[in-house]
């Protein structure tokens, strides 16, 4: 019964994974037999590669923007959740609907909404007397702006931190408040170390997650640079605005199946593999939750 | 929720430890409302915002104004003239539904197996499921594009729906923590009753943890439905097998970007996502709280 499942997991992970680290040797694509080119793949992406450090410092800018601003959000949204006494289940569903909506429609509608010349948030901020910025158009914005897009899909860490948060002990906090505690240190010594597991836990998988954004930054691009269409080529305008949105992943992308240099980008995926493994390794290091035995 | 109530000596005791007044518990219960309706209305905005702009006509969109005047019901029928979008639903339903249908059929029993069948090595394999879960796409795309292309099969979405049937690692973990939920006792008796593994499997195990195999085929169907990097790898050289969210990603309309059937087309690719979600809100919180992951 397991059989096909362990074949599963020998063509579609293991011998991918082993492939790729070959290929990461060769200069490939495709139409010629693969050619052993040693470690010149890695060389010219450490020394020469004229956009990998861009994108490699905006993945990098996201990770740590990114992951703690949605992690603060998430929790401070679950907090003010968990005291609502009535309708828990109607604010609940209304903070985690826009998770819900597939990423590509919800950053197609950011664009939108923040589009700098009719968007709606232009025009409510042109009527209280702001003149809205360039978002998603804006080199120094779009990265931000695409924060502001992960603030509002927090609803899928928001649920985590509520069903943990729901499952804090109430005597702790009557034995906290009886031993004199306010409110403030009783979510400092009650509910944070009660939250922290799952904390780490957010961390860590929202890391991963972000070291492969990839969605909603191409998507952004495209749309804003309004050269979508169905005859354009993704990689002319992944990137947009001058190269602000251009994330690692994507840059893998381009190598390998825009330009075909199929070899290089493996080698761009052997990094990518060493990077996300230190933080795997410490998930699985940590959660010893995740072994055959526990439960997460 | 009412479970949660403190129970009533602990209240007289907090009440004579921190006198609190009546009236700053009611101003502490107005503020806290207050601020939840506000959240709720800007959290909420966004979709109403894109729910309007649907109905206006192309010109009305390029205006700063928010409501529609007049309300042009015509975008939706229009977005279906500009591009293939019903093939484009045709294409999102098959990859999700065989994707689905396949990874069901693959998957429960092999957690099956890694919950209740003591075997060897199961640690080791455990640990691949949970890596393969985790890691990157991107970190095997390269080997498995060449693969499918030595295959004849790149331009299509089977490279995306075929590995299903070999089982899928994030629905395999998913339904494992299901299956370690029941208890033991009751497979054992079904053994004595004379089923054999698959016997225990039908008519013990599925029955039993019907919300989790329910949550696994929802994530694996939002998962397909919503995929973007796997359509635009393998198929995106062909419009006629485009899924529709990576058609919305590619729509403009016939001169320029045009918001008024962009934002319908959003709301037609986000909505039969948001009806299963109602439909079947417990089993999938169910799910992602007990994964911490979510698909």
């Amino acid at each position: 019964m397991l059989t096909p499942a362990l074949a599963g997991l020998a063509i579609f992970f293991v011998y991918p994974l082993v492939a790729n680290v070959y290929y990461s040797f060769t200069r490939y694509n495709l139409l010629q037999a693969p050619e052993w080119i040693g470690f010149r793949n890695y060389t010219y992406l450490f020394t020469k590669d004229p956009k990998v450090v861009a994108a490699a410092r905006n993945t990098l800018w996201l990770v740590v923007i990114l992951v703690p601003v949605r992690i603060v959000t998430a929790m401070a949204m679950a907090g003010l959740l968990t005291r609502a006494k009535r309708a828990a289940g109607f604010w609940r569903t209304v903070f985690y609907l826009p998770a819900l909506i597939p990423p590509v429609a919800s950053i197609v509608a950011f664009v939108f909404l923040f589009n700098p010349g009719t968007g709606p948030v232009n025009a409510v901020l042109k009527l209280v007397g702001i003149k809205g910025p360039l978002w998603f158009n804006d080199p120094a914005l779009a990265k931000p702006s695409l924060v502001l897009l992960g603030v509002w899909v927090m609803g899928d860490i928001m649920i985590i931190f509520l069903a943990s948060l729901l499952d804090v002990p109430q005597e702790q906090h009557e034995a906290a408040a009886l031993d004199g505690a306010n409110a403030a240190q009783r979510i400092r010594y009650v509910t944070l170390p009660h939250l922290r597991p799952v904390l780490l836990f957010a961390i860590v998988i929202g890391v991963i997650d972000t070291l492969q954004y990839f969605t909603e930054a191409a998507v952004a691009s495209s749309v804003a640079s309004g050269r979508s269409g169905v005859s354009v080529q993704l990689n002319q305008v992944l990137g947009y605005p001058r190269d602000s949105l251009l994330t690692y992943t994507e840059w893998l992308y381009v190598r390998g199946f825009s330009n075909f240099q199929l070899g290089y980008a493996a080698s761009l995926a052997v990094v990518l593999f060493v990077v996300t493994g230190v933080f795997l390794a410490l998930l699985l290091r940590r959660f010893g939750a995740f072994s055959p035995d526990g439960r997460v | 929720m009412t479970a949660r109530l403190p129970l009533a000596p602990a209240r007289t005791g907090d009440s004579t430890m921190r006198p609190v007044g009546r009236r700053s518990v009611v101003l502490l219960w107005i503020a806290e409302n207050a601020l939840r309706i506000v959240l709720a209305a800007i959290f909420l905005a966004p979709i109403a915002f894109v729910l309007l702009t649907s109905f206006m006509s192309s010109s009305q969109t390029l205006t700063a104004s928010l409501w529609p005047h007049p309300w042009d019901f015509g975008n939706y029928q229009r977005a279906f003239q500009q591009v293939p979008l019903a093939r484009w639903f045709a294409n999102s339903l098959m990859y999700a539904g065989l994707a689905t249908l396949f990874m069901l059929v693959s998957s429960v029993p092999a957690a099956y197996v890694l919950a209740k069948i003591r075997l060897r090595f199961a640690n080791l394999i455990f640990l691949a499921i949970v890596v393969a879960m985790l890691l990157p796409p991107q970190v095997t795309i390269v080997p498995l594009y060449i693969m499918w292309a030595k295959l004849g099969l790149n331009g299509t979405l089977w490279p995306l729906i075929l590995p299903n049937l070999l089982g899928d690692a994030f629905s395999i973990f998913l339904l494992r923590q299901f299956f370690l939920t029941i208890p033991t006792e009751y497979l054992d008796a079904a053994r004595i009753d004379g089923n054999g593994d698959f016997g225990v499997l039908a008519r013990v195990v599925v029955p039993m943890a019907k919300p989790g195999v329910a949550a696994a085929a929802i994530f694996s169907f939002f998962h397909a439905w919503n995929d973007y990097f796997g359509p635009l790898v393998y198929a995106s050289e062909n419009a006629q097998n485009w899924p529709v969210a990576y058609g919305l990603a590619m729509f403009r309309g016939s001169h320029g970007t045009d918001w008024g059937t962009t934002m319908a087309v959003t709301m037609l690719v986000a909505a039969p996502i948001v009806v299963v979600f109602f439909f079947a809100q417990r089993t999938f919180v169910e799910g992602i709280t007990l994964t911490g992951v979510k698909g």
